[in-house]
C-alpha cells in the first residue's frame, strides 16, 4: 500500500494556498499529524472501487435551477451590506492590495 | 404542577391554554435558572435580550387568539452556527466574535414562524468542528450529569441545555455525530433528519454535502413536532428536498412494533467496546423484541472505513467552504482561526490538490458510493438499523488535546449513516458508571416517521430519560 509522508514544505505550501499563516512549530507539528492522518484514509486503499462511481450529491438531485429574476427580498441595502466589515470607504469594502504590493508571490 | 423547566412542548401549551402561567412567567424562570447554572456550565454564550418583550407579546397573542401556531411560546436554546437577526452569532469562533447576522436562517425563520421565542445561543466547538467542545473559542461547555466530564459536540452547548433544562427544547446541526453523539452524552433525545429535509440556508457551513439541522430536546415528542415545523423545501437551499413533509407527529403514540423490521448491525458492537455498554444495546434489542419488532443481526462494512471517507469529505468540504472567511465583508482576519479549523482547512485543501486530488477525495467519493448502496440493500428488508451512538459514556474534559482525529474516532458508528444522509434518532438507553449511554434508530433517507414510531415507541416503554439534579451534580 502506497503511504504519503507531508513533509513541513509541503505544509508551507498548503498554508500558503489556504491563505493560513503558520507559527514556527505548527509547519512541524501539522507535517507529523496530516502523515498519520492520511494512514488512517488509505485504509480505503483495502476496499476495491474500481467499477464504482462517486457519490457527491446524497439525496439524488440534480440540476437544481430558478428564474434568472432579482429577489428583492433577498438583496440587503447597501448599508446593512456593509455594516459587519471592518473597513469601508465611501460605501465600498476595503480590501488588501494584491498588485504591486510588497507581498510574496502568490502562488 | 411539575416545576416549569420540566415541561414538554406540549404540556407549556396546555399549561397556556389553561393559564397556569403565561410565557412571561416561564421565560424569567429558564433566566434565572441560566444565571444560576450559567457560570458553571458555560452552556449559552449570548442571551436574547429581548426575550421579556416577546414573551409579553407572545401572551397577549394567546389571550386574544389562544393556540394557534405550534410552537407558540416555546423558548429554544440555539447552537450558535444559525444566523439569527438581532442576536450575535460566533460559531464559537474569534473570528465571528462579534458577528450580528445580516439575515436570518431558514429553520430560525420557520420556528419563529410557528411562534418559539429564542432564550439565547449555545456554544459548540468552533465552527462544528469537533465533538467535545473543547475547540470552541469561548471554552468548553461542562456535561450537567457531571462537570469532570465533557458534553459531546459539536452541538455540545444544546445538549447540555436540555440536560440541565435550561429551555424547553433546542436546535443543533448534525455532520456526522454533532446533533446525536452530545444528545447522547448528556442522556438526551436528538434527531438527526435526512440530508436535504430542513434547509441549510443561514448555518454557518461545515461540510455541505453532510450538514443537517434538527432537534435536540427532553423526548421523541418535542423532536418530531420540531422536525415537522423545520422541514420542507427551501428554494434558498437547492439542495432541499421537494418530497412533501409528513405529519410526524401521526407517528407518536404507537402502541407496540409489531410488523417492522429491525437490524442490529453486528459491526457497530465493537471488539473494544465495553461490555456493560455492549449489554444495554442487547437489552434495548430485548425490548424491541418486547413490543413486537423484529430483530435480526446484520452486517455492513466495518465502520472504521468510514473514518477515512468522512475524514476526507469533511476536510474538503471544510476547505473550500472556510475560504469565505476573509475578514473583509463581516468578521476578523484569517489568523483568528484556531487551530483546530486550520488543521481542518489545510488538510482539505491538500486532499483537494493536484496530485492528490485522484488518490484522497476521489476515491474517498467511490467508497461513498459502496457505503450508500450497502444501506439502500439492508432498507429493501429493514424498517431500521440499530447500534450504539458512541463506544462509550461522556469523556473527561481534556481528552480531545493533542488528538487531532478526536472527532473521527469518538463518531465512528454515527459516520456511515450521515455520509449516506440517512435520518436518526438518537435517545437515551440506559446509564453505565452514572452516566447515560446514548442508542441510535436509523432509518432511510426520509423515512423520518418510521424512525420517530420506533424511537417513541421504545421511549414510552423504557424510562432512561432522566435528569441531573443539578443541586447535586454542580
Amino acid at each position: 500500500m502506497h503511504t504519503v509522508t507531508v513533509t513541513q514544505d509541503d505544509v508551507k505550501k498548503i498554508s500558503k494556498l489556504a491563505n493560513l499563516k503558520l507559527q514556527d512549530n505548527e509547519v512541524n507539528l501539522f507535517a507529523e499529524q496530516f502523515t498519520k492522518t492520511l494512514e488512517v484514509v488509505n485504509q480505503l486503499n483495502e476496499i476495491n472501487t474500481k467499477n464504482l462511481n462517486t457519490t457527491y450529491q446524497v439525496n439524488g438531485l440534480s440540476n437544481v435551477t430558478r428564474a434568472d429574476e432579482v429577489d428583492l427580498s433577498r438583496v440587503l441595502p447597501q448599508k446593512i451590506a456593509l455594516r459587519e466589515a471592518q473597513k469601508t470607504h465611501n460605501g465600498f469594502f476595503v480590501v488588501e492590495r494584491l498588485i504591486d504590493s510588497d507581498a510574496e508571490e502568490l502562488i | 404542577m411539575k416545576p416549569l423547566h420540566e415541561l414538554t412542548i406540549k404540556e407549556v401549551l396546555d399549561g397556556y391554554v389553561n393559564k397556569d402561567f403565561t410565557c412571561v412567567d416561564l421565560v424569567r424562570h429558564f433566566q434565572s435558572r441560566i444565571e444560576k447554572c450559567n457560570p458553571k456550565l458555560n452552556i449559552y454564550l449570548a442571551l436574547n435580550e429581548n426575550a421579556l418583550e416577546e414573551a409579553k407579546a407572545i401572551d397577549q397573542e394567546i389571550a386574544e387568539k389562544g393556540i394557534t401556531r405550534p410552537l407558540l411560546g416555546i423558548p429554544f436554546a440555539v447552537k450558535d452556527n444559525f444566523l439569527t437577526k438581532g442576536i450575535v452569532t460566533t460559531a464559537s469562533s474569534n473570528i465571528l466574535r462579534d458577528y450580528h447576522p445580516q439575515y436570518e436562517s431558514t429553520v430560525i425563520e420557520k420556528i419563529k414562524n410557528a411562534g418559539a421565542l429564542i432564550l439565547g445561543k449555545t456554544n459548540m466547538d468552533s465552527f462544528a468542528h469537533g465533538s467535545s467542545t473543547e475547540t470552541s473559542d469561548f471554552g468548553p461547555t461542562l456535561n450537567p450529569w457531571n462537570p469532570e466530564k465533557l458534553p459531546g459536540g459539536s452541538s455540545g452547548g444544546s445538549a447540555a441545555a436540555i440536560a440541565a433544562q435550561l429551555a424547553t427544547v433546542a436546535l443543533g446541526s448534525e455532520t456526522a455525530g454533532s446533533i446525536r453523539q452530545p444528545a447522547a452524552w448528556c442522556g438526551v433525545t436528538g434527531l438527526k433528519p435526512t440530508y436535504g429535509r430542513a434547509s441549510r440556508y443561514g448555518i454557518i457551513a461545515m461540510a455541505s454535502s453532510t450538514d443537517s439541522p434538527g432537534p435536540i430536546a427532553k423526548n421523541v415528542e418535542d423532536c418530531a413536532i420540531v422536525t415537522e415545523v423545520i422541514s420542507g423545501n427551501d428554494p434558498k437551499d437547492a439542495t432541499t428536498s421537494p418530497s412533501p413533509v409528513e405529519k410526524y407527529t401521526k407517528s407518536l403514540y404507537s402502541p407496540d412494533l409489531h410488523g417492522v423490521r429491525i437490524g442490529l448491525v453486528k459491526e457497530y458492537l465493537l471488539p473494544n467496546m465495553r461490555e456493560d455498554v455492549k449489554n444495554l444495546i442487547y437489552n434495548a434489542v430485548d425490548k424491541l423484541r418486547l413490543l413486537g419488532a423484529t430483530v435480526d443481526e446484520i452486517s455492513l462494512m466495518d465502520p472504521r472505513y468510514s473514518i477515512g471517507v468522512y475524514t476526507v469529505i469533511q476536510r474538503s468540504e471544510v476547505s473550500s467552504n472556510l475560504a469565505r472567511f476573509d475578514g473583509i465583508r463581516f468578521g476578523h482576519q484569517r489568523d483568528n482561526f484556531c487551530e483546530e479549523s486550520k488543521r481542518r482547512i489545510m488538510l482539505g485543501t491538500y486532499t483537494l490538490s493536484a496530485g492528490y486530488y485522484d488518490a484522497f477525495y476521489k476515491k474517498a467519493q467511490a467508497v461513498r458510493t459502496k457505503i450508500v448502496s450497502e444501506f439502500d440493500e439492508i432498507f429493501k428488508t429493514y424498517d431500521a438499523v440499530i447500534g450504539a451512538v458512541s463506544p462509550g459514556p461522556a469523556l473527561s474534559v481534556g481528552v480531545s488535546k493533542n488528538q487531532p482525529m478526536f472527532g473521527e474516532m469518538e463518531d465512528v458508528l454515527l459516520e456511515p449513516s450521515s455520509i449516506a444522509g440517512l435520518c436518526s434518532v438518537g435517545l437515551p438507553c440506559g446509564f453505565v458508571d452514572d452516566l447515560p449511554i446514548g442508542l441510535q434508530i436509523t432509518s432511510n433517507q426520509l423515512k423520518e416517521a418510521t424512525a420517530i414510531k420506533i424511537a417513541d415507541c421504545f421511549q414510552r416503554h423504557t424510562e432512561f430519560q432522566l435528569f441531573p439534579d443539578l443541586e447535586k451534580t454542580i
